[in-house]
């Protein structure tokens, strides 16, 4: 019988520890799916967060560095500065890149450090219980922000996509979601272009993949599907924010 | 052999460093090393290495992380600020089992203290320097040569014990020019069997890391390092011994003290006192044995530091307090003159009353 749908080479056997609902393991297997694609395992050196995909390093089949909190950016450079010809990717989350390592990832993408950024934003410290994250929505409950993210005391989300945009360094800036099959097959393209950019020695590209916590957000995982729908895209447009090789193509 | 050269000690780490095989530098400016930087920003571009200026000091230990886990021969360095702000990196190195140099020239503190030589982060360096049960190799130079010499020793010893190592100089070392013989460039194995490299389709994935969520598990991990230091301990202990044959008095001291502390031993030598001088030269492991030695034979130990009194609780658990220790120490980026040791062995010989 002919094999229609296997796991991806790029991921090891390891049982995922995720939560029933929670779309990381849609991520992980949409970049261990790119590897493939592209060939690059051999040469692939991924760079885990601290957070609830801490244990990735356990998941991707191939070389990892487990990083300190927010610092993947500095290590993938400090990797890709050796190895120029190997593929060196980041696997982090919001409290990890947009708050304690925000500078590593502003710096990096300043620098078009040619590495691939996978950015996985569910609005939420999941790994922890449910504190607030930098991209927490305004009046968003969580655990340290009980009566709803208070915009006059703790301030505004950061759009991270709108953000490094501005910067002249970075190649690739692309924000998806992986809430319906459109959305995945979209994320899937645009993490694979990340990649293949690299490759091609284009420079920063960075996906920002809007994901799901029906854990930490109270709600059954098809609730939380809704949630990304209605609450958060319209917060965070889904879309490319900066594509600087299809725009010299362009002209 | 090569010859001999005038050399800023800063200067000399950074180009030893090169020598040494290293070819990644990573750092954030900050006096009194910014010489080192500036050194490797001229020179890597040319030999094919990578300098860069990160965003922070975090950034750089961990870019030195980064390529510490290819197993290529990599260093920062700082000055005692920047240091703490490198010790969440550091831990994380020694958690990992990876090797690299750190350099600390070390000006005064606590806080944003001053940018005068200092010696003040000794506990830092030796007692750990970040969370965690973990030491680094830590070396102290008391010359231009030493500098040198060290940097290329410590690349070794790093390499040799997947520990990291820190040259712990003060501003006045990394200051000073002296004639210096650099060692002569070497070539080091970069194959690793543990490294990151990218599997080629070969082997099973090598994983960076010092996570270990199961306490049997970091606990084994824990004692087996300490079983790495205990090699360390017994076997690269270094210290020199000045005009210790017959002393009854003896000084310790090391870095830029050492060298105040050998004009005041030939002073007081003149005027009859017998006293000499142990001078540690590896911090971590500190040198017992000579300590347990002297402190058979001798009547007093002097303490002479550039900080309130750090390197005197390891003479103390190395004499194990069999003989009085007395502190002879400025501060705050201050240096103790000779006449000052000179009045401390004074007081030791019972000379003043």
């Amino acid at each position: 019988m002919a094999i229609v749908f296997k796991k991806p080479h790029a991921l090891t056997d390891a049982p995922f520890h995720y939560c029933p609902g929670c779309t990381h393991g849609i991520i992980h297997r949409l970049v261990a799916e790119a590897i493939d694609e592209l060939g690059c395992e051999g040469n692939a050196i991924g760079v885990a967060p601290v957070g609830c995909a801490v244990m990735a390093y356990d998941y991707f089949a191939c070389d990892m560095v487990e990083a300190a909190h927010g610092r993947a950016p500095a290590i993938a450079t400090g990797l890709k500065r050796t190895f120029p010809e190997n593929v060196i990717f980041t696997y982090q989350g919001d409290g990890d890149l947009a708050s304690i390592g925000m500078a590593e990832t502003v710096h990096a993408a300043a620098r078009n450090e040619n590495i691939t950024v996978i950015f996985v934003n569910n609005a939420i410290y999941g790994m922890t219980g449910g504190q607030m994250a930098p991209t927490s929505l305004p009046g968003q409950i969580t655990q340290t922000s009980p009566y709803g993210r208070d915009v006059n005391t703790v301030g505004y989300p950061i759009k991270v996509s709108e953000m490094l945009s501005t910067l002249d360094g970075p190649e690739f800036i692309q924000r998806v979601a992986v809430n319906n099959v459109k959305n995945v097959l979209a994320a899937k393209k645009a993490i694979k272009k990340a990649f293949q950019n690299q490759i091609e020695g284009k420079g920063f590209s960075l996906v920002e993949v809007v994901s799901s916590c029906p854990t930490n957000w109270g709600l059954t995982p098809q609730k939380a599907l809704e949630w990304v729908e209605e609450k958060m895209i319209p917060y965070y447009p889904l879309g490319v924010y900066k594509d600087r090789s299809a725009k010299k193509e362009e002209k | 052999m090569s010859e001999k050269v005038l050399m800023k000690g800063n200067e000399a780490i950074a180009e030893a460093a090169i020598r040494a095989g290293c070819r990644h530098y990573f750092g954030y400016p900050i006096t009194p090393q910014t010489e080192i930087a500036a050194y490797m920003a001229k020179r890597m571009p040319k030999i094919g290495g990578c300098f860069l200026q990160a965003e922070s000091e975090i950034s750089a230990i961990n870019m030195v992380y980064g390529v510490a886990g290819t197993g290529y021969r990599v260093m920062t360095s700082s000055s005692s600020p920047g240091i703490s702000l490198k010790g969440e990196g550091i831990s994380y190195l020694a958690g990992a089992d990876l090797p690299a140099l750190i350099v600390n020239v070390q000006r005064g503190g606590p806080g944003l203290g001053g940018i005068q030589p200092s010696q003040a982060d000794y506990f830092q360096a030796t007692k750990g320097g970040g969370h965690g049960d973990f030491h680094l190799i830590v070396m102290a130079p008391a010359s231009v040569q030493e500098m040198a010499d060290m940097t290329a020793k410590c690349f070794d010893l790093s390499d040799k014990y997947r520990v990291p190592a820190m040259i712990l100089a003060d501003g006045t070392m990394g200051q000073m020019m002296e004639p210096v013989v650099l060692p002569e460039p070497v070539d080091y194995c970069k194959e690793k069997d543990w490294a990151v490299t990218g599997t080629k389709g070969k082997r099973k994935h090598n994983i960076i890391n010092s996570l270990y969520l199961k306490p049997e598990e970091l606990e084994k991990i824990n004692f087996e390092r300490f079983e790495r230091y205990k090699v360390i301990e017994e076997n690269e202990c270094l210290y020199e011994e000045f005009m210790m044959e017959d002393a009854e008095i003896c000084v310790v001291a090391f870095g830029i003290a050492s060298r105040v502390s050998k004009n005041a031993i030939v002073a007081a030598r003149e005027q009859g006192i017998k006293v000499g001088m142990i001078r540690p030269i590896t911090l971590w492991p500190f040198p017992k044995k000579p300590f347990r030695a002297a402190a058979d034979k001798v009547k007093a130990f002097i303490s002479v530091e550039l900080s309130m009194g750090q390197m005197i609780e390891d003479v103390l658990l190395a004499t194990e307090c069999r003989k009085p220790v007395t502190l002879c120490n400025r501060s705050g980026g201050m240096i103790p003159s000779p006449e000052q040791v000179l009045e401390a062995i004074k007081n030791a010989a019972g000379g003043n009353k």
